[in-house]
Parts: C-alpha cells; sequence; structure tokens
C-alpha cells in the first residue's frame, strides 16, 4: 500500500496486553467495542501485542474481531513496560493511522495512555466505560468522583486516545472463522539510557481456582468485618457456592487481605452474576467495582448503610452469626438438591 | 535532593452518594453546605512517601505545589504541618474545570521554574475527576521518566527505587533522577500533622503566584485544551434498585430466607 492509501484504512488501534502469552481479558472486550465503532465502516481492528505471542494467541485476537495484529518482541525483559509499547505504539501509528488508540484501564494502560497522549499532543480520557461516535467525533462516557457522577467528553484529535474500564462491555461471541492477517514489526533499538529497569516482578497469590475477575459468585468483605479472622469465615462461604473471596480498598489498607483481592475504583472490577457484600458500606468508590455485577447481596450491621441502595437482596444483622448459620443452610440445599435423582420426570 | 509534592484540595470523596449533587448546567459538582474542602487522599499520602524519604534519613527539602484557588492554601498549611519545607501556590481562576491536561501543563511549568527538583510525587488520581493524568503529563512534558502506581519510595545512591502496584502483583521498578512517582493508596495511611510541624508551618515560605507571573497565557490553554477535547456532560447516574430487606428473628432463620431467595433467583 502507498502511505496514501495506509493513511485512508484507518480504524482502532488496541493495546493487547498479554499474560503468560495469552491475550488479558480486555483485549476481546476492547474488540466488541472497536467493532461497534468501525460499524459497517471499512476502517480495521488493528491489535498490538508484545512480547511473545503465541500463535493461538494471534487466532484467539483474530477470533475475537481483529483484522490485523502487529507483533513484535522486545528482548530484553528487564525494560519498563510502559517504555516499550510507548515507543512499539509510535511506531505502530508511522505505519498505521487510526482514528482512536485504545488500552485496558490497567497499570500499564494508565500510564501509557497518558504518556502516549502528551508525546503526540492528543485528546484523552481514562477509565471510559463507554464510547461512541458522533460524526467524524468520539465521546467518551466515564465515571468520575469515586464513581458518583459521569462526564461526557468529546475527544477531537486524531486519533484521540482512551483507557476503558475492565467488564464495560461483553465481547463478541469468538468466530474461529475470522480470518485476520498478523505483521511483525522490527522496532530500531531503543534509547534506554534514562529508562526506569525493573529488577523483580512479583505475582500475588490469588489462591486456588478461578481469578476474581472470571468467578461466577464473589464474596468481599469490608471494614464492617472488624479483622482479618472474619475472612476466613468469607472464604468457607465462598467455597461452599463455588466463588472466590474479595475485599474493600480499607480492609486491603488495614492488610486483612492481599492488595490483588481490592475490588473497587483502584482495585479490580468485577462483574459475577452474584455479588456477597458483607460489612461494606458501599461507598460509590467501593461501587465502582462492582455495581455491574447481577445481583448484590448486602450483609451489613448498619440498616443505613448506603450499600443497601445498591442492593437487591439486603440483610441487617452480625455477619458473625448470619454467615456460619448461611453456610450450614447452603450444605442442606445441597443435600436436598442431591438427593432429587437426576432422571426423575 | 529537592522533592515537590504536587497536591489538589477538593470536595470530600467520602460524601455519601445521596447527597452528592451536580448543577448539569455548568457541568461541575454543587459543593455541600458546610462540608470542608480536603486534599486529595491520595496526594496526601505522596506528602506521607516524601516524608518516609527524609525518615530513611535522606537529606531533603520538601516542596509543596498546588494549582487551585485562594481557599487552597488550607491544603497546603495542612501539607506544611505534616513536614514539607515550604510552598508554592498557583492561583487558579477557573482553568482547572478545563480538565487535567490543562493543569499537568500548568504544573509542569511550575515545576520547571521552581526547581530544578530531583524527585516529583503526586497522587495516582485526583480524587475528584479521577483521571490520572497529571503525573505522567507532567513527566512527559519535562521529557523525564515516569512511575506510576508506587506503594513505597525510596532513595538508593543516586537512585530511586520504586515498588510498584501491578494488576496481578508487584514489580520494583529503579530508575534515575529527576523522575515522577505517582502514589497509590496501597502506601498506606498518611501521617497526622505533627504538633511540632504545625506550630512552625506559619512561618514556612510559602510563595503565591498567577499564571501570568510565571509567564502563562490562561486563555491560550483554554483554547489550546478545547481545541482537543470538550467536557459535555456532567450527570449522575439514575439507579434503580429496590432492595429486598430479608427479615427473620434468628441467623438460622436469616439464612433459610437467604437460600430461598437466591434460589427462586437462579443465582444458587
Amino acid at each position: 500500500m502507498s502511505p496514501e492509501e495506509l493513511g485512508k484504512a484507518n480504524g482502532i488501534l488496541i493495546v493487547g496486553e498479554t499474560v503468560d502469552g495469552a491475550p488479558v481479558p480486555l483485549v476481546a472486550e476492547m474488540l466488541a467495542l472497536a467493532r461497534r465503532l468501525i460499524g459497517s465502516g471499512n476502517g480495521l481492528a488493528c491489535v498490538l501485542v508484545l512480547g511473545d505471542a503465541s500463535s493461538s494467541a494471534t487466532r484467539e485476537i483474530v477470533a475475537a474481531g481483529a483484522d490485523r495484529v502487529y507483533l513484535t518482541a522486545y528482548n530484553e525483559t528487564d525494560l519498563y513496560a510502559s517504555d516499550m509499547w510507548l515507543e512499539a505504539v509510535r511506531n505502530v501509528l508511522t505505519r498505521f493511522a487510526p482514528d482512536l488508540v485504545l488500552a485496558g484501564h490497567t497499570s500499564l494502560g494508565a500510564e501509557l495512555a497518558p504518556r502516549l497522549a502528551f508525546e503526540l499532543n492528543l485528546a484523552l480520557a481514562t477509565g471510559c466505560e463507554a464510547l461512541s461516535k458522533e460524526e467524524d467525533t468520539f465521546v467518551a462516557t466515564r465515571p468520575c468522583f469515586g464513581h458518583k457522577a459521569r462526564e461526557v467528553i468529546s475527544l477531537r484529535s486524531k486519533p484521540a486516545v482512551a483507557t476503558v474500564r475492565a467488564r464495560s462491555i461483553d465481547p463478541l461471541e469468538p468466530d474461529p472463522g475470522r480470518t485476520g492477517e498478523s505483521l511483525v514489526l522490527v522496532l530500531d533499538e531503543m534509547n534506554t539510557s534514562t529508562s526506569p529497569r525493573v529488577s523483580s516482578r512479583t505475582r500475588e497469590d490469588t489462591g486456588e481456582g478461578p481469578s476474581l475477575e472470571k468467578a461466577n459468585v464473589v464474596v468481599a468483605g469490608g471494614r464492617g468485618l472488624g479483622g482479618p479472622e472474619g475472612f476466613g469465615e468469607l472464604e468457607r462461604l465462598a467455597e461452599c457456592l463455588g466463588g472466590v473471596v474479595g475485599a474493600s480498598r480499607v480492609a486491603c489498607d488495614l492488610g486483612w487481605c492481599p492488595h490483588s483481592r481490592q475490588i473497587g475504583l483502584t482495585g479490580k472490577t468485577v462483574t459475577p452474576a452474584l455479588y456477597i457484600a458483607i460489612g461494606i458500606s458501599g461507598a460509590s468508590h467501593h461501587m465502582a467495582g462492582c455495581g455491574n455485577a447481577g445481583a448484590i447481596l448486602a450483609i451489613n450491621s448498619d440498616p443505613e448503610a448506603a450499600i443497601f441502595k445498591e442492593a437487591r437482596f439486603g440483610v441487617v444483622g452480625d455477619y458473625r452469626e448470619i454467615v456460619p448459620a448461611l453456610v450450614r443452610e447452603l450444605a442442606h440445599f445441597k443435600s436436598r438438591q442431591a438427593t432429587v435423582p437426576m432422571d426423575a420426570p | 535532593m529537592r522533592i515537590a509534592v504536587c497536591i489538589k484540595e477538593i470536595q470530600n470523596p467520602e460524601i455519601a452518594a445521596s447527597v452528592f449533587r451536580v448543577d448539569e448546567e455548568r457541568k461541575q459538582v454543587i459543593p455541600l453546605e458546610g462540608m470542608p474542602l480536603v486534599t486529595s487522599p491520595f496526594d496526601e499520602q505522596a506528602i506521607e512517601a516524601a516524608m518516609r524519604i527524609r525518615d530513611a534519613g535522606v537529606q531533603c527539602q520538601v516542596t509543596v505545589l498546588t494549582f487551585g484557588p485562594e481557599s487552597a492554601k488550607a491544603a497546603i498549611k495542612r501539607a506544611l504541618s505534616m513536614g514539607a519545607d515550604n510552598a508554592v501556590h498557583t492561583l487558579d481562576a477557573g482553568l482547572e474545570l478545563v480538565g487535567s491536561t490543562t493543569v499537568a501543563r500548568v504544573l509542569a511549568e511550575v515545576v520547571k521554574q521552581s526547581g530544578p527538583f530531583d524527585l516529583i510525587l503526586t497522587g495516582r488520581q485526583a480524587a475528584d475527576w479521577d483521571a490520572g493524568i497529571v503525573g505522567c503529563g507532567i513527566a512527559q512534558l519535562l521529557h523525564i521518566p515516569v512511575v506510576t502506581f508506587a506503594k513505597s519510595v525510596q532513595i538508593e545512591e543516586s537512585r530511586v527505587v520504586v515498588e510498584r502496584v501491578l494488576d496481578d502483583g508487584f514489580e520494583s521498578v529503579q530508575t534515575s533522577m529527576p523522575c515522577v512517582v505517582t502514589i497509590s493508596n496501597e502506601l498506606g495511611e498518611p501521617r497526622k500533622a505533627s504538633l511540632r510541624e504545625t506550630m512552625r508551618a506559619a512561618k514556612k515560605p510559602m510563595v503565591v503566584q498567577t499564571l501570568e507571573t510565571i509567564g502563562l497565557d490562561a486563555a491560550k490553554l483554554r483554547s489550546e485544551a478545547e481545541c482537543l477535547q470538550t467536557r459535555e456532560r456532567l450527570f449522575v447516574p439514575h439507579k434503580n434498585v429496590e432492595c429486598d430487606v430479608l427479615l427473620g428473628a434468628s441467623a438460622e432463620e436469616l439464612a433459610k430466607q437467604i437460600v430461598s431467595k437466591l434460589s427462586a433467583s437462579r443465582l444458587l
């Protein structure tokens, strides 16, 4: 393609974060958003992947809605992630002129997007939960004031830059028959003389079973638990329900629960079918992480707690009594179910 | 070494959603009467991070920078009472509402003119607009490294060592100075004002300046920002949840109620 044709082949560039070579769930969510924004137009949804992406990862990204995957590898693992990404994105932008650059609102994306926007003087919206296109302008809706309000921003640069909150958009059903191309980028040696260096990375143990983000049931505890011991009780309840334990920011900051379990504005966003909030007051910054759950059951000793304004089911009382009783009742419920013959007419 | 800490005075972020109101016409929050403004909590943690560097035995002068209205003096006073040494207050007459990008441009200029600083600390985001743009913006405008979401910051010889929060853990990052580091809530509780520092605070040097003083043109900054992006709306989303409060005389009865409701809603 000539440079002019390249200029016309606009569309959306997605920052394709991977973990252990596989795309994070946000990539498929952003692709669903990109497909919706491109609509019937002829723009391309392109995903940039850094590092060792397996060919199965590329297939997965194409199946999720990508037209093109840019692959590039840096072999220096101690380089600082947003430095590498900034370099790689700038490189892609010289080959492909998207209307929009999307990144997840993650520890990487939340740093990369503003850096890119300031570097190239672009419009920027962070932590978006919705994006639409009105004529030639992207319009972003993002929570602010601890999730109590929403602001709507029109972004007028080309490209515009936005980060997207996890679980804001449902991914498309993967289509293994979709076709897309993959291009390998060879990048110039980076000038890393002033770059930060990473000396170690530690993954926090998130326990057995499904991750918080994928769990169908989340049992979360807050300040109202009164201490770290309460989380033991919550673990037992989560186990009964095949769920995972999470926590409010206060509970994590008090050291009752690892920070990787934190749900809320500055933690993780979860969308389980059932969210059980125990001893959580329901501050809006917490609701930012669980407000899209299918149903919320709140257990709190304070009948005035804000969580009861957000919950479908509420129980006012002492969790120390209610949770153990609930664990026993669930065991009864399960044994009753188990005794119903599967092939009963 | 010299450390700059950028702070912002905001509406109390803990205001309950039930009393939180916005003026949709003017696209701004309606201040709650009688509710004092506060320092953005992440910025208080940035002050704390600076104090911990000093506690670790590093000789440093800590300068507080803020871009805000006259009232922001109170936030500066609190920072000085926590142990900061001096302050630069750049008065704002409404430019903040234009957006975080503009705030970053102003603060980058302040950092440049009030410096040189070896380390510039900010909160991970201001707890009003929650954008998380300013720290990265300052770094990019000054062409210096930035490390975001720090849970600890230490000085080792001529380098800054940051424990950085990742989505699934932590990483240890080392960077040269000058640099910007943004502080996350994982850093822990900020200290309270000390009596000794509070007594001294009134005597600590504070520069008050306007945008004009530092050669910035507010109208130009506004029009440049609005050329790129504008806030079209600010609103409070409507909630439509009716809570079904379950009742029971004992924990056992409540548990039965919960199980039957969840089961009826196909949630078990």
